[in-house]
């Protein structure tokens, strides 16, 4: 039997489209050919007007996340033969995100959203470069790392219901690189962003369903990140509750 | 850094809608539906705990009547069923504890089992003390 | 057509474009600054890069030492004016990157860690793991969010730079999601696009990486430098060509042959040690290891696979601790792409186009001949890499060359005039001409990905490790056809939204002119030097070739090639000496 695997890949054109419909493609099944590879052969031989995104093809540059059999997934990391010759792989754009064309989503919220949590190194001070570095020791920098990681490839967001339910909520990645800076030793913005995000459409959004982390090729781990940063804001709000103008300056006075 | 909007051209974008159903899409969206419509039983719980703790103070009457309430059959299928639904919150809650607070001995993170597994094992010493306490006077 | 204005405008947002942006921000906050990107940034090719950027950073290492490092690597044919400036701003760009959140790897005091790499006499390579790129870039990108004078576009790819009055005065571009063709004027232009590894086969690079910046920039009469210098890495894995990083000899592998013998040790590379040493084996310059594996490989010493030949590299000896703290990604990319852990097996690997030394020709401060034009980072040859990079100087270029364009942009921009009225003319004639010969064109009858593989196959076998006379003129005729039939091409698409097929087709026309630069520039060097290795003539020949290649694009599509002279300060040229401790002392012994 001849070595065949069958796509059935979303289509929208929007100039004449009212909606999405799938059309089906047959591929060589090659063991060393990921679904990206798949895609290329068909616009390389069968149909130049599929539309999708790639480019490193190294699992790094976050572009080429789609829906395959339902599951959010980096599809230059997905190899055809974990679904087997002769299989039916179904690839669809990522879920919640408005589709553009075919394969490809609009980006322009996410940005946004990534912006509004201020992802980068807030300083009250600047010493001038002449002093060095901000000393870092890897255990500092380990407690972050993890959050560092994400490659804005919103494989998280197509996995998260309540984007999709809510979608002005920030999302997880977002919210984990706010994480990623407030827990970087060097960062001082923590208490901005912590004003910026503890609301309903920021970290209250999040109701742990755990699908980001699950989905993350990167193990990011957001959902952690927002469990931790949810817990950070409580104890902030207890401290508020408990000293009502309460900085920790004034939390050392005695008061009678 | 601000970004060009094409808005005056951009194309019809497509919208899918959310499917009222989208938490049967997969078995984990249901066991997410489940947890969020079940924190009524923990609510309940709340509530039994409380009438529990009232009678109690108010004296031995009051709490033979309350015990004498809850034997009622549709009153006892109600508390099991709570009770199952208050174990799935418990493991949830117990799960989530090593992420929500990651615990680092010497710089390194502590493995999320060893963090989890002191929350069930204080919890099965507790619920053995209260099951001998209470098995042993009846 | 609808017209948008800006003082500085980027072309492309990678590690080069997204520091030249923060620089000019920085310089003048009162300037409107255009990042015009084909891919969001944080998808740009930086992301890739893996194992560290060079600067000295410890009191064992000086500057003198890293400037030598980089003109011997590079096989005399660095501008050394431009070293001297990049080794000395090196240490301040990747310091800046740290106050802006770069995680650094640390010592266990908190200082920055460095490590060893390819060509280099000291440890001096900072390093993320082995993600230097991946987050650098999103360091850069998300810093970059601050500063309110940058204005993104966001997926519009650029077709043509608008020139006149001997400046140039902005873009053309595609909005790639809406299908319009707009006009943005610029008073400064700043070229950052990167390189163009997809002319080739097999390659580290990504897909984006087309050679758009030289094209452009060479169709607007400005010369290309040094085009025949193009970098093969030695270790790719086979078919895929994702690159495993240097970083992985750095720590210590060894590269073997089917027999399991470190064969580096026949090539003039140093007698195998079972610690790294520096300068030495392993790490040798990447030109030398893969010409290495080119003469393994004609001995019969390679093992044959379904894609090629290969040989091996062993980290099992590492252990599974250090390659988990230090190459993560290593790990993972053979996990995921190759079925292999090399914490207990072998990784097969090959030499796979990675870099180009040349590209635009710039000074010290990116500028072009061109008034107002720039560029930095693998776009540019400024020139510091010569005749072949070192491993880790890439990312720092970026950084350095990039913050350079873009404080001289700034400068430049102040004075100027905004863009007039015949620029708009210009760019309703490239409206005309994308329409025409793309967008409603009928009748064609190339695809695309047929005269793609052709070219690929082409230079592949024209301008690859080993050159000649014969196969560069086969290569140079075979593009010249390949131009002509580029002018059949035929579209599926004819959409307006989000046309992927239409940028294809213009991308491969970028890479069609800069293959032909290759191939032209090395049919003409008539010498062997670091990347450039003509079997025909294999010795270094300063008499004639310590001079950079100079190549333009004719009005008729024919290429003229001239040469500038190699700028010496303090270093004369030497023998490349590799693996032996005396001969590059004496080298910097005469330097001083």
């Amino acid at each position: 039997m001849a070595e065949k695997i069958v796509l059935e890949i979303a289509r929208y054109a929007p100039e004449k489209d009212e909606k999405p419909s799938f059309q089906s493609f047959e591929v060589p099944f090659r063991k060393e050919w990921v679904v990206l590879d798949a895609l290329n052969h068909i616009k390389d031989k069968v149909d130049g007007s599929l539309t999708y995104r790639w480019s490193c093809r190294m699992g790094v540059c976050g572009s080429c996340g789609m829906m395959v059999n339902g599951e959010p997934k980096l599809t230059c990391a997905t190899f055809l033969s974990s679904y087997g010759n002769g299989a039916t792989v179904r690839v669809e754009p990522l879920r919640y995100f408005p589709v553009i064309r075919d394969l490809v989503t609009a980006l322009s919220d996410f940005l946004v959203k990534l912006q509004s949590v201020k992802p980068w190194l807030i300083r009250k001070d600047e010493p001038p470069l002449s002093a060095g570095e901000f000393l870092q020791t890897p255990e500092q920098l380990d407690i972050y790392k993890q959050f560092s990681m994400c490659i804005n490839c919103t494989l998280c967001y197509a996995a998260c219901p309540v984007v999709g339910l809510e979608p002005t909520f920030v999302g997880p990645a977002a919210l984990a690189l706010a994480q990623r800076y407030n827990m970087d030793n060097r960062d001082q913005g923590a208490e901005e962003r912590l004003g910026l995000l503890a609301h309903p459409e920021g970290i209250w959004g999040c109701t742990f369903v755990g699908e980001c982390t699950r989905v993350c090729p990167k193990h990011v781990d957001p959902a952690g990140a927002i469990q931790q940063y949810k817990l950070k804001a409580a104890l902030e709000w207890v401290k508020g509750f408990i000293l009502p103008r309460g900085s920790e300056d004034q939390s050392k006075e005695v008061r009678p | 850094m601000s970004v060009q909007p094409s808005t005056e051209f951009h194309p019809r974008w497509y919208r899918a809608p959310v499917s009222t159903y989208w938490w049967m899409g997969s078995w984990r969206y249901s066991l997410f539906i489940l947890r969020e419509l079940t924190s009524v039983a923990v609510a309940w719980s709340v509530v039994v705990t409380l009438l529990l703790l009232r009678s109690l103070l108010k004296g031995p009457d009051a709490y033979a009547h309350f015990t004498h309430r809850m034997q009622a059959p549709w009153m006892l299928a109600l508390n099991i069923i709570a009770f199952c639904f208050l174990l799935l919150h418990t493991i949830t809650w117990f799960n989530l504890a090593p992420r929500a607070m990651p615990v680092r001995v010497g710089g390194k993170r502590v493995p999320e089992f060893l963090v989890a597994a002191p929350n069930y094992v204080l919890w099965v010493v507790a619920s053995a003390a209260i099951a001998w306490f209470v098995l042993r006077k009846s | 057509m609808e017209i948008r204005s800006h003082d500085i405008l980027l072309v492309g947002g990678g590690g080069a474009g997204l520091r030249a942006a923060i620089a000019a921000a920085e310089v003048n906050p009162k300037l409107s600054i255009a990042v015009v990107s084909k891919v969001y940034p944080m998808r740009s090719h930086t992301v890739s890069a893996e194992g560290g950027a060079a600067g000295v950073a410890k009191p064992d290492d000086s500057l003198d030492e890293h400037a030598y490092d980089t003109i011997s690597g590079g096989d005399w044919m660095c501008d050394q004016d431009a070293v001297e400036a990049f080794v000395k701003e090196a240490p301040q760009e990747l310091l800046r990157l740290e106050r802006w959140g770069c995680p650094w790897n640390r010592e266990p005091d908190g200082h920055i860690a460095v490590r060893a790499f390819g060509g280099m006499k000291k440890k001096r390579t900072w390093f993320a793991a082995d993600k230097t790129g991946f987050h650098m870039l999103h360091t850069l990108f998300q810093t970059s969010l601050k500063y309110q004078p940058i204005t993104r576009y966001d997926e519009w790819f650029v077709t043509k730079l608008l020139v006149d009055d001997g400046r140039v005065q902005g873009v053309v571009a595609i909005d790639v999601m809406s299908g319009k063709i707009q006009a943005i004027t610029a008073k400064a232009v700043i070229v950052c696009t990167g390189g163009c590894g997809r002319i080739f086969p097999f390659t580290t690079n990504a897909n984006i990486k087309n050679g758009d910046g030289m094209a452009l920039v060479q169709r607007a009469g400005t010369p290309l430098k040094d085009m025949e210098f193009l970098q093969y890495h030695p270790t790719g894995l086979p078919f895929t060509g994702i690159l495993i990083t240097e970083a992985a000899r750095a720590e210590g592998g060894y590269m073997i042959n089917k027999d399991g013998y470190r064969y580096l040790q026949d090539y003039n590379l140093g007698t195998p040690q079972a610690k790294p040493v520096l300068r030495s084996m392993e790490l040798g310059p990447r030109d030398r290891l893969s010409q290495a594996f080119v003469k393994e490989d004609q001995k019969g010493r390679t093992v044959k696979t379904e894609y090629g030949s290969v040989v091996h590299l062993d980290l099992r000896h590492l252990g599974e601790k250090l390659i988990n703290a230090k190459l993560p990604f290593v790990r993972e990319l053979c996990m995921k792409y190759e079925n292999i852990d090399p914490v207990n097996e072998l990784i097969p690997v090959r030499p796979v186009v990675h870099y180009m030394m040349g590209g635009v020709s710039t000074d010290i401060n990116g500028a072009t001949s061109l008034g107002g034009l720039f560029a930095a980072g693998e776009v540019a040859c400024v020139s510091i890499n010569g005749a072949n990079r070192l491993g880790s100087n890439s990312l720092t270029e970026c950084l350095v060359f990039g913050a350079r364009a873009g404080r001289a942009a700034a400068e430049f921009a102040v004075g100027q005039k905004m863009p007039n009225g015949r620029v708009l003319a210009q760019a309703t004639d490239e409206q005309k001409r994308l329409e025409q010969q793309y967008l409603h064109k009928s009748g064609g009858q190339e695809r695309i990905a047929t005269l793609r593989d052709e070219m690929q196959k082409a230079v592949e076998s024209g301008a690859g490790i080993y050159r000649e006379q014969s196969t560069l003129s086969q290569a140079g005729n075979k593009l010249r056809e390949l131009q002509e039939r580029y002018a059949n091409i035929s579209l599926d698409d004819h959409s307006q939204t989000f046309n992927t097929e239409l940028t294809s087709a213009l991308e491969l026309g970028y890479m069609l002119d800069v293959a032909q630069s290759i191939v032209e520039c090395a049919l003409h060097r008539t010498e062997s030097r670091g990347a450039h290795q003509r079997t025909d003539f294999p010795e270094r020949d300063d008499q004639r070739f310590l001079a950079h290649s100079l190549v333009r694009r004719n009005s008729d599509g024919s290429l003229k090639v001239d040469y500038l002279p190699v700028k010496i300060t303090r270093w004369p040229p030497g023998e490349r000496v590799y693996g032996q401790e005396e001969k590059p002392k004496d080298g910097i012994k005469q330097a001083g």
